[in-house]
């Protein structure tokens, strides 16, 4: 997993609420035995016409959508199943962060264990970012925090919370696994009374 | 005294092998992993990478279900998979199975099905255990007792090799339903009430129990319907405690204690009902009395009607997005709708007494003749119980295709599809865009509903049909 520390790049927006994974990456996606070139069929129902072409006029067609690693999405992101698959889509395409005001369960924790970080904020906050398509923010992980520079010139900072154990990981790029295997004795404590 | 718990708490704190920190999570055991071949070949290729074995091979168990194919075999024993890739996945989880020693339910299997019907059928489902799938409808499970909830492929590994995960505690809710559901209101409608209520993300960040007399009126198949659908309220969990229901659909299961020992296992199951006094983070009471037969309209599970009621109008860009998807307007009937493709099955609705249930109605009848219907039982026990019953016959008399098990048409990656711009009423779990094949539109009822819809060709309910002669 790669580590993330902090991130300054454009935002891409997507406005539609409650996104769910078979948006991100189709079932029929799902087959492969690997994550790899899974990025090439995000979104791919929303992006690719019916011989598998991308629509010029679609948001992550345009030129600027492989250089803007921050999605901003509507709220209820990454509902429905718990394809990892979707995280690895989204990590393929070029996405480091994404932010919005209510993110699904098992999207985030998957999303959390590949290397993707997945970033809620308050609604007025996420609404002012929805507008923000195309501008350059900042997303810290040290400092928890977003800064943004509205229209207007004001500065913001917002803080952000995320589990402690996913920031630790996420920072340093650590695999979680290697926790798992420090727990050994008390697992086999575990099973030895079970 | 100490502190009452409620189920989810005595679950969790019986599996806790380390407790939370303020900076780590807990580690909790895992009793039974369930693998399928669509979330496990990263997970298996974690083991090779670190040169380690499945640690509990015996507390793991697989099947095929979601790339297989539901039309049978050529003469030359070749299975009609949708794509090459497709049978490769089958293939891997067939040498992954081998190679680490793990019980798979293969095509010579008298029991593979999909893995949620299947788990419950054998037995290996039991109260009081904690069950992981990489799949988001393992809450299915939670209608025994248990904390079962679905995973990512990362953390299929984990348990593979370690027969643990990482979590922090989720937040716990009641729903409590009280009264009875009206005759002809099924669990499908009861869970289509509650989304309903609670939005699809409404229980996000929580674990559910589902109580209140409604509920333990539910037989064993009706309360796996509830908690199934759990996870399109947003949380990952959703349980009932076990009692005499719960007690007697497990008697005599393949891998149940038997005997004495049953009874033994039996009477520390029913200790499992959450205490008296046990505190939820939110509780929430609703009334059966008050619910009807519900059928989606839009594009989340949440977005539904009671059978009747005209399609509510746009009230958010969402919505509208929704229904310009659906080809819907706000205020419509519902039942102007023609119906293309009805399809009966998945891990929500695909058991037997779903089963009986379409087949009550399409007894003597006829679908509609521009209406495609597949019926794909939930797992091989399933269609044998049915066809020794002659449901399989009922529904090809009535024009239906009776095929063979697997998740089929509910997710649509094994070619069972429907076309774009087509209408689905389906007993499956989620109407989102495409579902059910590129530019599909899925209408979400119960078996009731979606039988009586194919016989009249558009959106129906059961008092559309015309009675029929006693004795036809």
């Amino acid at each position: 997993m790669k580590a993330f520390t902090k991130l300054t790049g454009p935002v891409l927006v997507l406005e539609q609420e409650n996104i769910d994974t078979d948006q991100i990456i189709p079932a029929r996606f799902l087959t492969a035995t690997d994550f790899d070139g899974i990025g090439d069929h995000l979104f791919a129902d929303w992006r690719l016409d019916s011989s598998g072409e991308p629509k010029p006029e679609h948001v992550l067609n345009e030129p600027r959508a492989s250089h803007s690693p921050i999605l901003v999405a509507g709220h209820n992101f990454g509902c429905g199943s718990s394809r990892e698959h979707a995280p690895h889509a989204l990590l393929g395409f070029g996405f480091r962060v994404v932010i919005s005001s209510q993110i699904a369960d098992i999207f985030r924790s998957n999303s959390q264990n590949v290397g993707l970080l997945p970033v809620v904020l308050e609604a007025d906050q996420h609404a002012t970012l929805m507008q923000m398509d195309g501008e350059e923010i900042t997303v810290d992980l040290e400092q928890c925090k977003v800064d943004v520079r509205t229209a207007d010139g004001a500065e913001h900072s917002w803080p952000f919370t995320i589990d402690p154990f996913a920031r630790h990981c996420l920072l340093r790029g650590l695999d979680r696994f290697e926790f798992l295997n420090q727990a050994e004795d008390a697992i086999v404590s575990y099973e030895e009374n079970r | 005294m100490s502190e009452p718990e409620s189920l989810f708490d005595k679950l969790w704190n019986s599996h806790l092998v380390q407790e939370q920190s303020e900076s780590t999570p807990a580690v909790i055991y895992i009793d039974l992993h369930l693998v399928h071949e669509v979330t496990s070949p990263q997970g298996f290729d974690l083991l090779r990478e670190k040169g380690i074995g499945v640690r509990r091979p015996e507390l793991t168990l697989a099947t095929l279900d979601h790339s297989t194919p539901t039309l049978p075999a050529n003469s030359d024993g070749e299975r009609p998979y949708y794509t090459k890739q497709a049978k490769r996945q089958v293939q891997t989880l067939r040498d992954n199975c081998q190679e680490f020693g793990i019980e798979l339910h293969d095509w010579d299997s008298p029991y593979r099905g999909i893995v949620h019907v299947m788990g419950p059928e054998l037995g290996a489902t039991q109260p009081g255990m904690t069950i992981v799938c990489g799949d988001s409808h393992t809450s299915t499970h939670g209608a025994f007792g248990s904390l079962a909830f679905g995973i990512g492929t990362t953390e299929v590994g984990h348990v593979l090799a370690r027969q643990c995960l990482l979590q922090n505690k989720p937040k716990s809710m009641r729903i409590n339903v009280d009264g009875m559901l009206p005759d002809g209101v099924t669990a499908k409608d009861l869970a289509l009430n509650i989304i309903r209520y609670l939005g699809m993300n409404g229980g996000t960040g929580f674990v559910i129990e589902y109580a209140g007399e409604a509920v333990r009126s539910l037989d064993m198949e009706g309360r796996m319907t509830l908690c199934n659908l759990t996870i399109e309220a947003g949380a990952r969990a959703g349980m009932i405690a076990p009692d005499e229901t719960t007690i007697n659909y497990l008697r005599g299961k393949a891998r149940v204690p038997q005997g004495e020992a049953f009874d033994q296992a039996a009477a520390k199951w029913l200790q499992l009902a959450s205490d008296p006094d046990a505190v939820f983070d939110s509780e929430i009471k609703l009334e059966a009395p008050a619910m009807r037969p519900a059928i989606t309209y839009g594009t989340d599970p949440g977005m539904s009607v009671d059978i009747g009621e005209p399609v509510p109008p746009a009230d958010s860009v969402s919505h509208k997005k929704a229904l310009q998807y659906m080809g819907f307007q706000g205020g419509q009937q519902m039942s102007e709708r023609i119906v293309d493709v009805v399809f009966i099955g998945s891990c929500t609705n695909g058991r037997l007494s779903d089963l009986r249930a379409a087949a009550n109605v399409l007894r003597g009848r006829n679908i509609a003749g521009h209406v495609r219907m597949l019926v794909v039982p939930g797992s091989e026990s399933v269609r044998r119980q049915a066809e020794s019953e002659g449901l399989h016959d009922t529904f090809s008399a009535a024009g239906a295709e009776w095929r063979l098990p697997g998740c089929s048409m509910c997710l649509a990656m094994n070619g069972d599809l429907v076309g774009p711009g087509e209408t689905a009423v389906s007993t499956s779990n989620r109407n989102f865009e495409g579902r059910q094949g590129k530019g599909s539109r899925t209408l979400l009822a119960s078996p009731e509903t979606a039988a009586a819809s194919a016989v009249m060709g558009y959106v129906a309910k059961l008092s559309d049909l015309e009675p029929m002669e006693i004795n036809r």
